[in-house]
């Protein structure tokens, strides 16, 4: 049974139980609601939760630890001349998984029956060419202990996957039976499933928590993997970026951190005054008409997919730049230019800072501003001398909200400054980022456990980490601000 | 002590510094003051009581056109200052503030030093050609809000971190080194311990020589210690004005004398 089958299942069964739970507190207050000490409701939702809940676990459960067993089963009867290496066992297993999807997908076409499969062997049988008519295309005729083994995988999982079922449903039936007998006019169902749902709600914040573990972990593995490969002390020093296919590169982060670098900065340089200077005029001159108006015109900014910038970039910004500036000065004829996309990615940002901006200028008490009004300043000194140094740490909170944004950017440097690796102060030539590289990295046909490949990850960990400590330093300065108002 | 007490009542001049005449304003469509006809004395401390609502903070909002900063007012009738009607076209109110300057119910300093909050006005207006003289400015404004000897040695710490008292009379000193020539003061102690409140109050008894000073105060103890004339506002009218001590002992009107013995309020 599927698992989207189960699920419906475990749904109805609980909602069954929800009217059973419900009826049965009516019936044994004999019909007075009154004299319940939770209301019905409550006595069915702790039948439903009681029933789906600890069924769902165990469904999760399950769905995680089931291919772990069956892997390592299957693994073992892989021959070490096949897989020779943790790589080969990897591919090989891979290999596994294909094949037995397309024996299903054979089954399910009515090309062979089960009893015939379990008499096929490759020596009687062109399999790869069985499985190419229900398309699944193999790279090579398979070997017979791949094959052997694709089988097992087979049966495995078809074992599993019925025991999957009887357990979700034996949880979801004993959760019912536990729950339901206990349904009487004094049980605390209200508070009983307040509980339920605390728990349920500690669960769910968890599981945000521990993807990002998860995903720290899976970054310091494979780096940790790269460093054994390539020395450290190359990448962070290294100024040349030169990636090969045959081996021999040179990975230095050097020219990737600069290019982030630059990019960002030139970024900043456009969002920075006009967000800023937007989100003055907004908070403090702006009728309520006009700020109704462009307020969310200025938020749409943000909502622009990053690919629909980058074809601004490619096909408007950079050519304007390329024609107006840089060749008249000189200074190159690209059209992808750190320049380019620095613009286009700083009108991206715009809303980041103009939003955060207004919302922290307008956070400040109207009774500075009356103070220094009372004195005798105008509106503008008044912004100037009062307003904004009250609310410049949020302001920098917000503007490194936005540079971490912009650190991040793919598609508008993709499209803007191209892909070539350059250390260069000349901001009209082309030049790429660290999220650029680690995208052309990946997805390349290098093998996966070169260090081609894996330097993706130690480039992804070093943004992280970069992109980490500027957020943590704007929180931390946002907290701090916050501190001194409230 | 009898709080009730009525302060002396030597008025050093009958110089009007302020008159206002028919004067209405509006928010909106409310009618928030209605013919409002007042002399202020120079050197004098003037108070505004009634209830809340009764337009006694607005009327004094007028004096300095702190009004202009809420977008739904409007003024009508003229107030004079020294004879200048301050809403004419050709007065710029960045300078009338300067002149009439104000202090605010809650303590408002900037989250600046303590020596930066009182040098703003000083600064912002040019008062000083040199750094020693705005020193002079800063010693001199601060020893006239009787906070010199509590601040004198860490001028350089935020103003924020004072106690509540002391904010306030940062407050009236930060308005004092504009050299004002009137202090407008909306329930200044209204945010005060019995003890700060007792200090603002003597302060405000010593600024008189200097300045003609308007506080609106829910306190009547608290206008008839300091003031030397009171005006009562009621729902928007002036019921009553005159010496503080005829208005508290012998009310003509009689939603004053309701007002001051608490039947309405």
């Amino acid at each position: 049974m599927s698992t989207g089958l189960i699920s419906l299942i475990v749904l109805g069964l609980a909602a069954v139980g929800f009217v059973l739970g419900r009826n049965r507190a009516i019936r044994d207050a004999g019909g007075d609601t009154r004299v319940l000490h939770s209301l019905p409701f409550f006595h069915g939702l702790v039948v439903f939760l009681a029933t789906a809940v600890p069924a769902f676990l165990v469904l999760i459960l399950w769905l995680i630890v089931q291919p772990m067993i069956v892997n390592s089963r299957v693994s073992g009867m892989i021959p070490a001349d096949v897989a020779p290496d943790a790589a080969a066992q990897t591919l090989a297993l891979s290999d596994v998984r294909r094949i037995s999807g397309g024996l299903d997908a054979a089954i399910d076409q009515d090309k062979i029956t089960p009893d015939e499969l379990e008499a096929m062997t490759t020596d009687a049988t062109d399999v790869r060419a069985l499985l190419g008519t229900v398309g699944v295309a193999l790279g090579s005729d398979v070997n017979p202990a791949v094959f052997e083994a694709a089988k097992a995988y087979r049966k495995l999982d078809a074992t599993g996957a019925i025991g999957r079922t009887i357990a979700v449903l034996a949880a979801a039936l004993l959760g019912f039976g536990i729950a339901f007998p206990r349904i009487n006019r004094d049980f605390r169902a209200r508070n009983a499933s307040e509980r339920f749902i605390t728990v349920t709600l500690f669960a769910a914040s968890t599981v945000a928590v521990l993807t990002t573990v998860g995903i720290i972990l899976s970054l310091v593995f494979e780096t940790f993997h790269f460093f054994t490969l390539y020395p450290a002390l190359d990448f962070f020093l290294g100024t040349v970026w030169n990636p090969q296919f045959r081996g021999g590169s040179e990975l230095g982060i050097l020219p990737l951190l600069w290019g982030t670098l630059y990019v960002s900065f030139i970024a900043l340089l456009v969002a920075v005054p006009v967000g800023l200077l937007s989100a003055i005029y907004l908070s403090e001159y702006a009728s309520r008409r006009v700020r109704t108006v462009v307020k969310p015109l200025i938020e749409i900014l943000a909502g622009i997919p990053t690919i629909v910038y980058g074809l601004f970039a490619l096909i408007t910004v950079g050519p304007i730049l390329r024609d107006y500036f840089a060749q008249p000065l000189n200074l190159g004829n690209s059209s992808s230019s750190v320049m380019t996309a620095g613009i286009v990615m700083g009108i991206m940002v715009i809303p980041f800072v103009s939003s955060l901006s207004d919302d922290i200028i307008n956070a400040v008490p109207q009774s500075l501003r009356d103070g220094s009004l009372g004195l005798g300043a105008t509106p503008s000194e008044t912004i100037r001398k009062v307003v904004l140094p009250a609310a410049l740490p949020g302001v920098v909170g917000a503007i490194l909200l936005a540079a971490s944004r912009a650190i991040g950017e793919t598609m508008i440097v993709v499209m803007g400054a191209g892909a070539a690796a350059k250390l260069s102060l000349n901001p009209f030539e082309a030049m790429t980022t660290i999220t650029v590289k680690i995208v052309s990295q990946l997805t390349g046909d290098t093998e996966f456990a070169s260090p081609e490949t894996l330097v993706a990850f130690a480039l992804g960990l070093t943004l992280f980490v970069v992109t980490l400590g500027l957020n943590i330093l704007a929180l931390y300065i946002v907290r701090k601000y916050r501190e001194q108002y409230e | 002590m009898n709080d009730m007490r009525i302060a002396e009542r030597n008025v050093d001049t009958n110089e009007s510094k302020i008159s206002a005449r028919k004067v209405q304003v509006y928010y909106g469509t409310n009618h928030a003051l209605k013919d409002v006809d007042v002399d202020i004395l120079d050197k004098t401390v003037t108070a505004f009581i009634g209830p809340s609502g009764c337009g006694k903070s607005t009327f004094l909002r007028c004096l300095n056109r702190m009004n202009d900063t809420v977008a739904s007012a409007r003024v009508e009738g003229t107030i004079t200052l020294d004879g200048e009607n301050i809403y004419d076209a050709k007065v710029d109110p960045v300078q009338l503030r300067a002149k009439v300057g104000m202090v605010f119910q809650k303590p408002n300093p900037f989250p600046k030093s303590i020596y930066d909050n009182i040098a703003y006005g000083p600064k912002i207006h040019g008062l000083t050609r040199s750094k020693s003289e705005l020193d002079g400015i800063v010693e001199t404004s601060l020893k006239k809000a009787a906070l010199w000897n509590e601040v004198k040695d860490r001028l350089d710490s935020p103003g924020t971190g004072l106690s509540g008292g002391q904010q306030q009379r940062l407050c009236i000193a930060r308005a004092i080194a504009t050299q004002p020539e009137v202090l407008l003061m909306d329930e200044p102690c209204s945010a005060l311990d019995p003890i700060a409140t007792a200090q603002v109050e003597e302060l405000i008894d010593e600024l008189r020589s200097q300045f003609s000073v308007v506080i609106v105060t829910h306190s009547m103890q608290q206008a008839a210690r300091v003031s030397q004339r009171t005006a009562f506002f009621h729902l928007g009218n002036l019921v009553e004005y005159g010496e503080t001590g005829q208005i508290f002992t012998n009310p003509k009107d009689p939603r004053t004398e309701s007002y001051i013995t608490g039947r309405i309020g």
